[in-house]
């Protein structure tokens, strides 16, 4: 487990897992989408893994154009040295639900960066990944449930954690685990407009934490921290005809 | 919105919107100030805070940029902690050139107070030893400042407190060590005279040294002077373990009869005239605690530090614990150390040739302040000044007289840029609402 490819690198959560790995001796390609903001992290990450020039490789591309994705898988596994054994998807963006309902381009976009870009990088992978090695998505809570809050994000978090699933049956015989991560509210620069933080906020450092936890044991699907797993039990449980007077 | 606090957690001290800041090539906001950074919050008083205003939360800029493994340079974001910086460089044969006693602060923190450690008289203070930052301007420039730049801005944020622009980025220059020990000799002393004579003989021979003085009894007390340990110590250092204070205590646990019993027993526990520490230990005591700051309950504490310039020191010192002692309100950390004749790194640095005194007590409303008033007026008589990271009542008059180069200070400050602490010392008309 020690050359790791991580797309959406320098969101939080997927900067602190880079930096578990890298404090474990892991060889690790970047891919994000600002490039002042990718070498920040590519400096950091190399500086942390000691002298080794070759430790740490980047590259900054916008993971919405889909036909640039073959030639962005080709680079990281020659940087990588031809093999990968743990991808993590990390990109994503948080959509105003307000402004989504206003527009259908708003709409479909967020659909695409948050689910079809996502479906279709998984695709791929899975056309490369060899035995042994793991893909690991960061999903959501939010795709558990369609809420009024935010259906557009929980409806591309849900494509791709069912997409996950039916990959997961598929690619299980090969011995490919697919962990399907699914944060709850995480205190990050994507989130630092909301304004109130409560208990239920975690640091992206104890969830980086767990997605390396995670991807070590293997999971299947992992609720971050666990408690979600418990609060979206119930939520799910809730028949509609009362869920759908809620305000959630 | 969660509630910046600094260290001493004194209530009263009006909110402040706060805007995360992770990204070093990012442009300061436009909306009008006033801001001010906000590090690790180890600052006692009002430094970092801001009220009605904005707080840069400056803990995101947390990314190494460059570690020179041979010559013990190091290039890292302005919220990156020395924990962190640490964690990295000591195993690769390294420490910082100068601590303050946490490691859970800033580097941006380190530089914008001028922090000093024990080693002063060797090594002066944290300014000393940066080798460059990065300055961000509200105007939007961006400036790579280092040491006697003809524009003088480098001496200006060195000790700035902030009021200068956004550090967002600092390059320090760290000194070998062969082992992560402190080889340790402590004497008792029974009087301050003692003390003056322990500093002679002993602080000539070590890099660090400081004392503890029990104010109750007529300033007796525990000198320590160290040094990084050669070849005979231990490989690997212990990981320190670290313990919480489990929840807020509705009154202070610190009283006159805690304190002097503390005292007593500190000054007689049985110790051993030389030992070997781990050097996270040594330097770190109180990081061991986490939250130790709540001991002193809802009311929070002040931290009152002077230093006390050399003519004046000796007969200073000794009125000062004269005042303690009959005010009859002690403190578990009267922490006293000499200061070596080095030059200031900064216009506003507060360590200077001279005795520093530092004590924590306990909020008690006016008769805290009828004390400090006695205490600043002995401060004043002696030259000497107060130090900002701790301060949260100093007046105006008191700042200038310890800050004589204020004036020339002000023509540095980014007008955009403010803080609790410079609109209630700065003495002039505040731009900004004051809060009610
Ligand atoms: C247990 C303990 C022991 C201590 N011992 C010592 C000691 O021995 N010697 C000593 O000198 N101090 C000591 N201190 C004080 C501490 O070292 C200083 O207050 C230090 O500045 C705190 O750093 P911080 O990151 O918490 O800064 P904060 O308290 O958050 O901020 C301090 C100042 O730095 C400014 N600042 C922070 N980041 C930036 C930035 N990026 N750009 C511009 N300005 C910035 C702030 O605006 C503010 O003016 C101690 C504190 C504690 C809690």
């Amino acid at each position: 487990m020690n050359r790791i490819l991580i797309f959406g690198a320098t969101s939080a959560i997927a900067a602190a897992a880079a930096r578990l790995w890298v404090a474990r001796g892991a060889r690790v390609h970047l891919v994000g989408r600002s490039p002042a903001k990718l070498e920040a992290l590519q400096q950091d990450l190399q500086v942390r893994a000691g002298g080794g020039a070759a430790a740490i490789s980047a590259r900054s591309a916008d993971l919405d154009r889909l036909a640039d994705l073959p030639a962005l898988l080709d680079e990281a596994w020659a940087a990588l040295g031809g093999g990968v054994d743990v991808v993590l998807i990390a990109q994503g963006t948080l959509p105003d639900q307000a402004a989504c309902e206003a527009s259908l381009d708003e709409t479909l976009a967020q659909l695409h960066t948050n689910g079809v870009a996502v479906v279709a990088l998984c695709t791929l992978l899975a056309q490369r990944l060899a035995p042994g090695s793991a893909l690991a998505v960061i999903t959501s809570v939010a795709g558990d449930r369609g809420r009024q809050s935010n259906y557009v994000y929980g409806a591309a978090k849900g494509l791709v954690s069912r997409f996950l699933q039916g990959l997961r049956n598929r690619l299980a015989p090969r011995d490919i685990a697919v962990v399907d991560i699914r944060p709850g509210f995480v205190d990050t620069p994507m989130t630092a407009s909301i304004a109130k933080k409560g208990a239920l906020w975690a640091q992206p450092t104890a969830v980086a934490r767990g997605i390396v936890a995670a991807v070590d044991r293997r999971d299947d699907i992992v609720y971050l921290p666990a408690i979600w797993r418990l609060i979206m039990a119930i939520i799910t449980s809730i028949p509609e005809k009362i869920f759908k007077k809620l305000k959630l | 919105m969660k509630h910046a606090k600094a260290w001493g957690r004194l209530p009263g001290v009006g909110e402040a919107r706060q805007r995360p800041w992770g990204d070093r090539h990012a442009a300061l906001p436009t909306e009008a100030g006033p801001r001010i950074a906000h590090g690790l919050g180890r600052s006692y008083g009002d430094v970092a805070l801001n009220p009605g205003g904005e707080l840069l939360m400056t803990r995101g800029l947390d990314r190494f940029i460059h570690f020179d493994r041979a010559q013990g340079v190091l290039r890292a974001e302005a919220g990156v902690s020395l924990d962190e910086v640490l964690a990295l460089v000591m195993p690769a044969g390294w420490f910082v050139a100068v601590t303050p006693g946490s490691r859970y602060v800033s580097l941006g923190g380190c530089v914008a107070n001028d922090v000093h450690g024990k080693n002063h008289a060797r090594a002066g203070s944290f300014g000393h030893h940066v080798r460059a930052f990065e300055l961000l301007r509200s105007d939007g420039s961006r400036q790579v400042c280092r040491p006697g730049d003809a524009d003088g801005r480098f001496e200006a944020t060195v000790g700035g407190l902030g009021l200068t622009g956004l550090i967002t980025w600092v390059e320090i220059q760290l000194i070998p060590i062969r082992r992560p020990w402190m080889a340790v000799v402590q004497r008792r002393f029974a009087s301050l005279d003692a003390y003056w004579d322990l500093d002679e003989s002993l602080a000539a021979h070590h890099d660090y040294t400081v004392a503890w003085v029990d104010c109750l009894r007529g300033g007796r007390g525990l000198y320590s002077a160290a040094d990084f340990a050669g070849h005979d110590a231990p490989q690997a250092e212990p990981g320190p373990g670290r313990r919480r204070v489990p929840l807020e205590p509705p009154i202070s646990l610190v009283n006159g009869l805690s304190v002097s019993a503390f005292n007593l027993a500190y000054y007689h526990l049985p110790r051993p005239a030389f030992s070997l520490q781990p050097a996270l230990k040594y330097f770190y005591p109180l990081d061991g605690l986490a939250d130790w700051n709540r001991i002193y309950g809802r009311r929070g504490f002040y931290q009152y530090q002077c230093v006390l310039p050399r003519p004046a020191m000796k007969e200073a010192s000794r009125a000062l614990f004269d005042r303690i002692g009959r005010a009859g309100s002690g403190s578990f950390l009267a922490v006293f150390k000499t200061f070596g004749e080095r030059p200031p790194a900064g216009l506003l640095s507060f360590p200077r040739a001279g005795a520093t005194l530092a004590l924590d007590f306990p909020n008690q409303g006016a008769a805290s302040h009828r004390l400090f008033a006695e205490l600043d007026a002995v401060v004043r008589e002696a030259g000497g000044a107060l130090y900002p990271a701790k301060d949260a009542r100093m007046s105006a008059d008191m700042f200038r007289a310890g800050y004589p180069a204020l004036d020339a200070f002000r023509a540095h400050v980014d007008p955009a840029f403010s803080s609790g602490f410079w609109r209630r010392v700065a003495d002039e008309a505040p731009s900004f609402p004051q809060p009610a």
